[in-house]
């Protein structure tokens, strides 16, 4: 094979899938899990399990450590270790709409939030629905052609009156790395909270948030390969103060009365109910494992997959690829073919890849597009699964043409 | 309930052995053999809501006997519609609502192909019929 993936093995749904006929890859909507996680979850489970935080007893114990032992690793993973907290939520959206709520009080009628035009419908609708409730005035980024954000138009557009920037550091529909450190650097410059959605660029490469000066960072572990149900949020220690308790609940409370309450801080403050605690546990194992990996191995494997699939994709006639994607995904339409079409005839053929507007309504109304195809990749992919897409899309346009 | 003409023919023609490549030239015939709408037709009111890709639904009512017409931008999503069509066109009022989809579909060995989104939109389509026929009433 042109190029096999050292890592496939670990993740034993790849096989099955692949004897169901399957060929995965839709990624970027979530990930196959590796053994290590699944090994984790079992022993989680049959070795007893009990809530964390609240009991004296040992097998509360247990649960604790390792819940917290996640937290570790997961500050470990972002290199938070020094500057802020980790705030386990139920997802990405969760972490999203905790901060649009924990951090309303924080403005006032006429302020600005800036995002861009290529964020998932988890980065906008929360600030959308947040400047209707405080008469606030949402700021759209443009974007390049490339599906880079227009930092000329950036520099215009943050202002005096941006209280809150937040924007995603890589699209699940174009592909491309944003321009983080300049957009940041504007809007600390005002003055500016700055929160980044890595929803999709956690899952590629190693993120320091130390270096990237984010006040809050947000992605969610399913993506990671990590068990669904968990999300985590990275806050800032000068960031965190200004962010007011949202749910309400066991476990966040330090005292309580009938009529009052006094609450905890970050990250207890913020996890109110009992946490999806096999999750957690799971999504520390998950990260062992690609702790385990060689980084750069796997950056050079997701690139040139990545190389291959855009070469194979404008290599054939018709194929409008969207921007232009650098790692992780490529979306594309076909010039005289509704994606609706490719889409069932691909499903026909046992491939799982996306059709639609991918969460992103407003970026595909704005390309002019009603849906585009997308191929998302992940470490366990290799040049076969691309091999049996391509021939699927030949087979698929050769009907539809 | 005895089938509409154009229902047996079919199920005559899908309830065979047929590879994906042969399902999908079929579907696209049926989809190709729909009566065209008007532009004005295709307006916002007669747009079906909940399909992945845009379906128009129109119908009328002729002594008692619905007969619908519909158009889509995707080939294979207007093939389905077809089948759809093929089934409930001059039904009553009355037997629309008794129509079983899922079962239908199975009938035409189609329910595998059938994503939840596809088939709701398809559902959407047959719900969009009782509507009118029960708004006519």
């Amino acid at each position: 094979m042109l190029l096999p993936s050292p890592w496939r093995a670990d993740f034993p749904a790849i096989a099955a899938l692949q004897r169901q006929g399957q060929t995965y890859l839709d990624n970027a909507a979530t990930t196959q899990k590796p053994q290590a996680l699944i090994d984790a979850l079992t022993h989680y489970y049959t070795n007893g399990a009990a809530n964390v935080h609240r009991a004296q007893h040992l097998p509360g114990a247990h649960a604790t450590q390792g819940f917290e032992d996640s937290r570790n690793k997961v500050a470990n993973w972002l290199n938070a270790s020094d500057c802020g907290q980790i705030i386990f939520t139920h997802g990405a959206t969760s972490a999203l709409n905790l901060l649009a709520y924990g951090l309303e009080q924080q403005f006032q009628a006429g302020d600005e939030i800036v995002i861009s035009a290529l964020e998932h419908h988890a980065n906008l609708l929360p600030w959308q629905q947040l400047a209707q409730r405080r008469g606030l005035k949402l700021v759209i980024l443009p974007l390049h052609t490339n599906g880079l954000i227009d930092l000329d138009a950036a520099q215009q557009l943050i202002s005096p009156r941006t209280r809150l920037l937040a924007v995603s550091q890589l699209s699940n529909v174009l592909g491309v790395w944003q321009p983080l450190p300049s957009i940041l650097a504007m809007a600390k410059a005002q003055g500016a909270l700055t929160v980044v959605d890595g929803a999709q660029g956690v899952v590629h490469g190693r993120h320091d948030v130390q270096v990237l000066g984010c006040d809050f960072y947000v992605f969610s572990s399913h993506k990671l390969y990590g068990p669904e149900g968990v999300g985590v949020l990275y806050g800032h220690n000068d960031a965190l103060p200004r962010l007011q308790h949202w749910q309400f609940g066991g476990e966040m409370v330090l005292t309580a009365d009938y009529h009052e309450a006094k609450f905890r801080p970050a990250p207890l403050g913020f996890e109110a109910g009992t946490p999806p605690i096999a999750g957690v546990i799971g999504l520390g194992a998950t990260l062992d494992y690609l702790a385990s990996l060689d980084q750069s191995k796997v950056i050079e494997h997701e690139t040139t997959l990545h190389q291959l699939l855009l070469e194979g994709l404008r290599d054939r006639e018709g194929v409008n690829v969207l921007g232009e994607p650098q790692l992780a995904l490529v979306s594309f339409v076909v010039e005289g073919v509704h994606n609706a079409d490719l889409a069932h005839l691909l499903t026909e053929q046992g491939i799982a890849v996306r059709a639609g507007h991918h969460c992103a309504m407003p970026l595909l109304k704005s390309l002019g597009l009603s849906g585009a195809i997308r191929v998302s990749l992940a470490l366990y992919n290799d040049s076969d699964d691309l091999q049996r897409f391509f021939d699927a899309l030949d087979q698929a346009l050769e009907l539809l043409r | 309930m005895s089938l509409p003409v154009d229902a047996q023919t079919a199920l005559d023609t899908f309830a065979q052995p047929l590879s994906w490549e042969q399902r999908a030239r079929l579907l696209m015939q049926w989809g190709e053999r729909l009566p065209a709408l008007g532009d004005d037709e295709k307006s916002g009111e007669h747009l079906v809501h909940g399909c992945e890709s845009q379906v128009w639904l129109l119908g009328n009512v002729n002594e008692g006997h619905w007969w619908f017409r519909a158009a889509s931008d995707a080939r294979l999503i207007r093939g389905l519609v077809a089948l759809l069509l093929a089934r409930v066109n001059g039904l009553s009022a009355d037997e629309l609502q008794q129509v079983d989809l899922p079962d239908w579909f199975n009938q035409l060995g189609l329910s595998r192909q059938l994503s939840p989104s596809r088939s709701n939109g398809l559902n959407a389509v047959l719900q969009k019929m009782r509507q009118l026929a029960a708004d006519a009433t």
